[in-house]
């Protein structure tokens, strides 16, 4: 089954990116994700740049409007995603689990809805 | 020590030591004065005295004299007295009495066959220690949905089966004993995984050390009960050394002895003792053994590799009858230590890769191996492949730490 993981930074995770702690931040996803790598289970992913460059579009019938920031306003943020390919969810939970997670973030998992051809 | 242990034994029994001795009694002030009392003695004596095997059925005969005493001083019937007197007397004290009866009775429930195998230790943990589906999930890394619906089935089988839970007698708890004593071992495996996790209380250790006391108190001819006992308050003992008060991962070796719990050390060579004089060794025999060995080695007068050659040993015996990925691991790191370092990493190259490729502690003595060889970019590999499978964040801060240092060795040339 195929699963997204979203994964959310805390409050302190985006600064952790260029600060003191960011080789210890780095090193930790790159080791993370050759895990992932290594165990054959990576469709793909990528490494978002921080809320803050985001700019969200919102049309409802003739209203359009454009924003400067992330969808959702919140202390955490979206930080990027890998779409895994696992037996089922408990797999996906251990390896949301190795995540090296910043305080206050988290990991959604999102089964991909399969579209199969019209029966 | 002993304030901590009379403090432990005070916030974990209070409410039943109270219970069984306002049972007598009408007035639970009567009783509330006299669990005072006992706690006020035991903090008084036990420092000198040394820490009782058993503080709880201590407290609570002392309560029950105290209890006597101040009755004598009142207007009371003369039976009630007679009646209290006569319990306080009986020998020691009945170990039933003191022991959480409630609980093993849940636990025997949960260990029986009925329940599948991998649902016995979330029940126990709902049923004994009253967690949510929700808490226990995320100790063993589930979905909520999908553990409340392990739970509710496991009791509907017990329902329909029409089992309930009793106290066993200890004929009936010894052909389920493995059973039992599997169940506590897991809830304590979960618990000290988690121990440390900030915002989740854990169940205490000390509660499942209680449980693992009962069982050996009702089977004392049970070796491998006494050798859980042992096992468990070993672990105990060496937890507080565990973290830096910064929250940093500690590796035994370079835990202080000085903040282990000695007497939760003592009770544990003590059961261990028992244990070996009945003859009959088994697994969380070898397991506690090798927790002592280690003891011994860091303050034990052996030196250098020999306190390591006995740890050998005894993971060499330990894997003939539980070839977990766990032992057989430490068995490498063992060889290694005790000198033999090629002839460790031969035997983390002998493990099945299926069984290894996503154990962290696997990768990390592969990486400690290579580097001993001086295989210095192996070594690198295998550590960085260590940190990505870390769950916890002190131990792949500490993992990541090491690995710097590699590197810059490496880079070095």
């Amino acid at each position: 089954m195929k699963t997204m993981m979203l994964i959310y930074e805390g409050p302190d995770g985006f600064a952790d990116r260029a600060n003191e702690r960011a080789q210890e931040y780095w090193g930790a996803w790159s080791a993370y994700t050759e895990a992932l790598a290594a165990a054959g289970i990576v469709v793909e992913g990528a490494v978002l740049q921080t809320p803050e460059s985001s700019t969200t579009v919102r049309v409802s019938g003739s209203d359009r409007s454009v924003q400067d920031g992330p969808f959702l306003e919140a202390k955490e943020g979206l930080g990027g995603y890998i779409v895994l390919d696992v037996p089922d969810l408990e797999t996906a939970i251990e390896w949301a689990a190795r995540a090296p997670q910043t305080p206050g973030g988290g990991i959604e998992l999102r089964p991909l809805l399969e579209m199969s051809s019209a029966a | 020590m002993a304030p901590r242990v009379v403090d432990a034994a005070a916030r974990e029994s209070y409410g039943r030591l109270l219970a069984l001795l306002s049972a007598r009694s009408d007035d639970l002030a009567d009783a509330e004065d006299a669990l005072g009392e006992a706690l006020l003695r035991a903090l008084r004596r036990w420092p000198a005295e040394g820490v009782p095997a058993s503080p709880e059925g201590w407290l609570l005969v002392t309560a029950r004299r105290a209890l006597v005493d101040g009755y004598r001083r009142r207007t009371v019937s003369q039976r009630a007295i007679e009646g209290l007197a006569a319990e306080a007397r009986e020998g020691a004290w009945d170990e039933r009495d003191a022991f959480p009866d409630e609980r093993l009775r849940l636990l025997c429930l949960c260990a029986h066959p009925a329940v599948d195998p991998g649902t016995r230790t979330p029940l126990m943990l709902a049923t004994v220690f009253g967690l949510e589906a929700e808490r226990i999930a995320g100790l063993f890394l589930v979905s909520p949905a999908a553990m409340a619906g392990r739970l509710v089935r496991a009791k509907a089988r017990l329902r329909e089966l029409g089992i309930v839970p009793e106290t066993p007698r200890p004929d009936e708890l010894r052909p389920r004993l493995d059973a039992v004593l599997e169940t506590i071992y897991a809830a304590y495996g979960a618990h000290w995984d988690t121990a440390f996790s900030e915002g989740v209380e854990p169940f205490a250790g000390p509660s499942l050390v209680g449980l693992a006391r009962g069982v050996a108190a009702m089977l004392p001819d049970e070796p491998e009960a006494l050798g859980l006992l042992a096992l468990l308050l070993s672990c105990e003992a060496r937890s507080p050394a565990r973290r830096t008060p910064l929250g940093e991962f500690v590796p035994l070796d370079e835990q202080d002895p000085a903040l282990w719990n000695r007497a939760a050390l003592v009770e544990s060579e003590a059961a261990l003792r028992r244990a070996a004089a009945l003859g009959r060794p088994g697994r969380f025999q070898w397991e506690a053994a090798i927790g002592s060995a280690h003891i011994e080695r860091m303050v034990g007068r052996r030196t250098g590799g020999g306190g390591w050659a006995e740890v050998v040993a005894l993971y060499e015996a330990l894997v003939l009858v539980s070839p977990t990925i766990g032992a057989l691991v430490g068995r490498a790191v063992a060889r290694m230590e005790a000198g033999d370092a090629a002839r460790g990493l031969a035997e983390l190259d002998a493990l099945p890769p299926e069984r290894v490729a996503t154990y962290g502690p696997y990768w990390a003595a592969r990486s400690e191996a290579t580097r001993r060889l001086g295989r210095t970019e192996d070594a690198v590999a295998a550590a960085d492949r260590a940190i990505g499978l870390a769950t916890d964040p002190a131990v792949r801060q500490w993992l990541q730490l090491r690995r710097s240092g590699l590197r810059a060795v490496a880079e070095g040339g």
